[in-house]
């Protein structure tokens, strides 16, 4: 087996783990090569069948094309879609030009939040990984969140030997996150190998590509002529840029993911 | 960067070592000077040193917490590829304070290698030594000491020898050796990547060299298969099997053997989404699913094994454990116990030994086990489990114990007890096998004041090969036959040597002595009584009748009980 067989049989396992010990379960979903990689390991787990539904939190302000995408994608490979927005905050008027952490705050994790209560998750299963960012290196692969979607960072459970916490108290639920171990360069990598679909605004457009999505007003392109997954790839194994340099909200303070992450941020 | 020899090769290394003795440190200027920090994380932490009006530290790179910054601890575990032109590592930073012990054994579990990084200029202190006693109960054989911080005592050989003598006594009453002891200095870099010029006495390896000469942990391949099964999937109309292969290698057609319940059946294909569907080979380490020819009723929690090398069964099992949680161990509590899938209630039976792991003090007679401590216990399960020993097979042989919501111990199991239902022997002619028993030694343990069973590693024979007649408890004859009552199979013994296997009804008395699969001797003196013998083992509903065993058998011919010590083992 080699680096990336191992990293997607243990994906596998998590993901198999979940879905016998979590009760009801959801995937998110946000159009990203992360989650579209989970989505793929999913079909594998699972022999071709995706048992859950995919969540997609909708703040309105996601990149057009990532929207056309997704409908797509949901068509081609045949699962069950769930599109959630934060209505009321969007109605009060709710955007980026509010602070965007207040803006992530209300349309990103309050979105999260109510469609947890909505449809009663036990379990999200999120394609974070350790390497995008600090907060995210420490998580443990199953996170448990209280009622209020808090994360006792300071306080997170043992978790050893692939056993994983699988018991906690009616109204919390746990985080899934079986790319933890993942970097960028396994993700794209592993695209290339399995020639899976992958969203068209990786690539370079006019000299510029995303290297990563989020909502158009602070998700930022990075200068690239990289044309194809190959080209992706040698040209992160020299870059020194920060996969996330792009992306404005964690900008706002050093702490800001973390934070942002604490109070139940995916 | 990321151009190794062996692009496959991914070493696990864990950084322990007491509070503050710089493991964060260490690892962020291995990480700065090889050029694989993580994209961003330079200028974020170069920020935060900025933002805070502290001088910048490589720990910053490591411990992402705003707490652990402000603090100058790790709090929690975190794991950054890293690689040398040889191979590529994922290297696990563990925090190193007491409170924090939980998450660095959550880092340690399944590390290959371990450093231990001791303070020059403190020596070794409470959390090494504990570090170290825990590296050793998770099976972790390969150590490096790192003397970090020579830099604060002027770089001084006296000071270096005297750390590393403490340590290399501490770690020798564990019966550790470490593989090198390295001083150098994470702050200021020295003797990371090139020798130091600081260091003229030292001429032993640099990190970089010690990492190097750490072995990846063989692989599993090649060991008896175990498949704990994970979970079974009715999709479509396949029922499909699922499960991460532990060890061995399983091929389409094999016979397998489904453990506790002792069931065999063959399987029939391996499953995949995506490939070209004649996949007929899987091995350790995958995750895969597959179909059987029976559709037996499975659940998760099973192991699938080759019918010739299964796990153990048992109810009862000894172990080593560490203690996570806050309420302490009770014996006679009810916990739940998590071997490789399987789930089931249990209770430690008996408390053996409690040991501060790091003064090494054993306490006796002791009532519970507190937040942090290691005892010997006793386990015994409501349900018969499938497991191994941990020497035998890490992934079969280690367990957590939950209470409640959460995780409290770990465990790795020293010794299976009353193992049942086990085939320690196979006999095998061509297609005919013949499962027996014959080579388990029974003791009497001056531990437990009872009798338990010791099984050896499972042996084949085929005609021609000779037995081993002598053993501390059994003495079998020269010339015997063996009849094998539940695989209706007779083996004959000639001058010491297997010469047939037949089917037990072609089986004629021949005046030898016969002992069943167990090596208890039959009370048969003629042909007429081993007739009516058969009769009556074929009359009876099961084989676990007590008055027919007393009737046939005699436990005292060829077998005896010795006296033994569990630990010995």
């Amino acid at each position: 087996m080699d680096h990336l067989d191992e990293l997607e049989a243990e994906s596998v396992y998590i993901l198999r783990e979940a879905y016998k010990l979590l009760g009801k379960l959801a995937m998110l979903w946000s159009i990203g090569k992360d989650s579209t990689v989970l989505l793929w390991l999913a079909k594998k787990a699972f022999f071709g069948h995706v048992p859950f539904p995919l969540v997609h939190v909708d703040t309105s302000y996601k990149i057009p094309e990532m929207i056309r995408y997704r409908d797509q994608l949901a068509r081609e490979l045949g699962f069950e879609l769930i599109v959630h927005s934060n209505q009321e905050a969007l109605a009060a008027g709710m955007g980026p030009e509010q602070g965007r952490l207040i803006c992530c705050a209300a349309l990103k994790t309050e979105a999260l939040q109510q469609l947890v209560r909505l449809h009663k998750f036990n379990g999200l299963i999120v394609g974070v990984r350790r390497d995008e960012e600090g907060s995210r290196s420490k998580e443990r692969v199953f996170s448990e969140r209280n009622a209020t979607d808090n994360w006792d960072y300071a306080n997170q459970p043992p978790e050893l030997w692939n056993q994983f916490k699988t018991d906690f108290p009616p109204g919390h639920h746990i985080r899934v996150h079986p790319l933890l171990q993942w970097n960028e360069l396994d993700i794209w990598r592993y695209i290339g190998r399995e020639k899976m679909p992958i969203s068209d605004l990786y690539f370079t457009h006019d000299g510029e590509r995303y290297r990563s999505l989020g909502c158009s007003p602070c998700t930022g392109r990075v200068k690239s002529q990289a044309s194809t997954v190959a080209e992706i790839i040698q040209e992160l194994e020299s870059t020194t840029v920060g996969e996330r340099s792009g992306r404005a909200q964690d900008r706002e303070d050093a702490y800001a993911l973390q934070k942002l992450r604490k109070a139940g941020y995916m | 960067m990321d151009e190794e020899e062996n692009p496959g090769e991914r070493l696990k290394l864990v950084v322990t070592g007491h509070v503050d003795h710089g493991k964060s440190t260490v690892i962020g200027r291995l990480l700065h000077d090889t050029g694989f920090l993580p994209a961003g994380a330079l200028e974020k932490a170069q920020r935060i040193a900025h933002e805070t009006g502290k001088p910048f530290e490589f720990a910053y790179l490591l411990d992402a917490f705003e707490e652990e910054q402000k603090q100058g601890i790790t709090i929690d575990t975190t794991r950054l590829n890293f690689a040398t032109p040889k191979r590529g590592y994922v290297i696990i930073d563990a925090p190193g304070h007491q409170e924090f012990l939980k998450n660095m054994i959550s880092g340690a579990a399944d590390a290959e290698a371990a450093l231990l990084v001791v303070d020059a200029s403190r020596g070794v202190e409470e959390q090494s030594r504990r570090h170290a006693y825990l590296l050793s109960l998770l099976g972790i054989r390969q150590i490096g000491v790192v003397v970090n911080k020579m830099d604060l005592v002027a770089y001084g050989e006296a000071v270096f020898r005297q750390v590393e003598t403490t340590m290399a006594d501490f770690l020798a009453s564990l019966g550790l050796v470490a593989k090198s002891y390295i001083p150098l200095s994470g702050l200021l870099g020295e003797n990371i990547l090139e020798p130091s010029s600081q260091l003229p006495w030292y001429s032993g390896p640099t990190l970089l060299t010690l990492l190097d000469s750490f072995s990846l942990a063989e692989g599993t391949e090649a060991q008896p298969l175990r498949l704990p099964l994970q979970d079974i999937y009715k999709f479509d109309d396949r029922r499909i099997l699922a499960g991460r292969i532990a060890s061995g290698t399983l091929r389409v057609g094999d016979t397998v053997r489904i453990s506790p319940g002792g069931r065999e059946t063959r399987s029939v294909s391996l499953e995949e989404w995506g490939g070209e569907g004649d996949k007929s080979e899987a091995t350790s380490g995958e995750s895969v699913g597959i179909t059987l020819a029976d559709e037996f009723f499975h659940q998760r929690g099973e192991v699938i094994s080759h019918p010739a090398t299964p796990p153990l069964v048992s109810t009862t099992f000894r172990a080593n454990l560490f203690w996570m949680g806050r309420t302490p161990l009770r014996p006679g509590k009810k916990y739940i116990l998590k071997i490789a899938t399987r789930r089931v209630e249990c209770e430690v039976s008996e408390l053996g030994r409690v040991i501060d792991a790091s003064s090494l003090t054993v306490m006796e007679l002791p009532q519970e086990v507190r937040m942090n401590g290691v005892a010997e216990v006793a386990i015994t399960t409501g349900e018969a489990i499938a497991l191994d020993l941990f020497s035998v097979n890490h992934i079969t042989g280690r367990f957590v114990l939950v209470d409640g919501y959460d995780v409290v111990g770990g465990g790795i199991v020293s010794l299976v007890q009353n193992a049942i239902a086990v085939d320690h022997a196979i006999f095998e002619q061509g297609k005919l096998q013949a499962r027996c028993e014959l080579f388990d030694e029974f003791f009497y343990s001056v531990e437990d004041y009872s009798v338990n069973k010791r099984c050896p590693p499972v042996l084949l024979f085929r005609v021609g090969d000779p037995l081993p007649l002598e053993g501390k408890s059994y003495s079998y004859p020269e010339f015997f036959d063996i009849a094998v009552m539940r695989d209706k199979m007779a083996v004959k013994i000639r001058a010491g040597r297997v010469v047939e296997l037949q089917p037990l009804a072609d089986l004629v008395y021949s005046g030898l002595p016969m002992v069943n699969g167990r090596g208890f001797a039959f009370r048969v003196k003629s042909r007429e009584e081993w007739r009516q013998c058969q009769e009556e083992y074929a009359a009876a509903t099961s084989g676990q009748d007590a008055s027919l065993s007393a009737k046939w058998l005699d436990f005292h011919s060829y077998r005896r009980i010795y006296f033994a010590s569990n630990s010995r083992s």
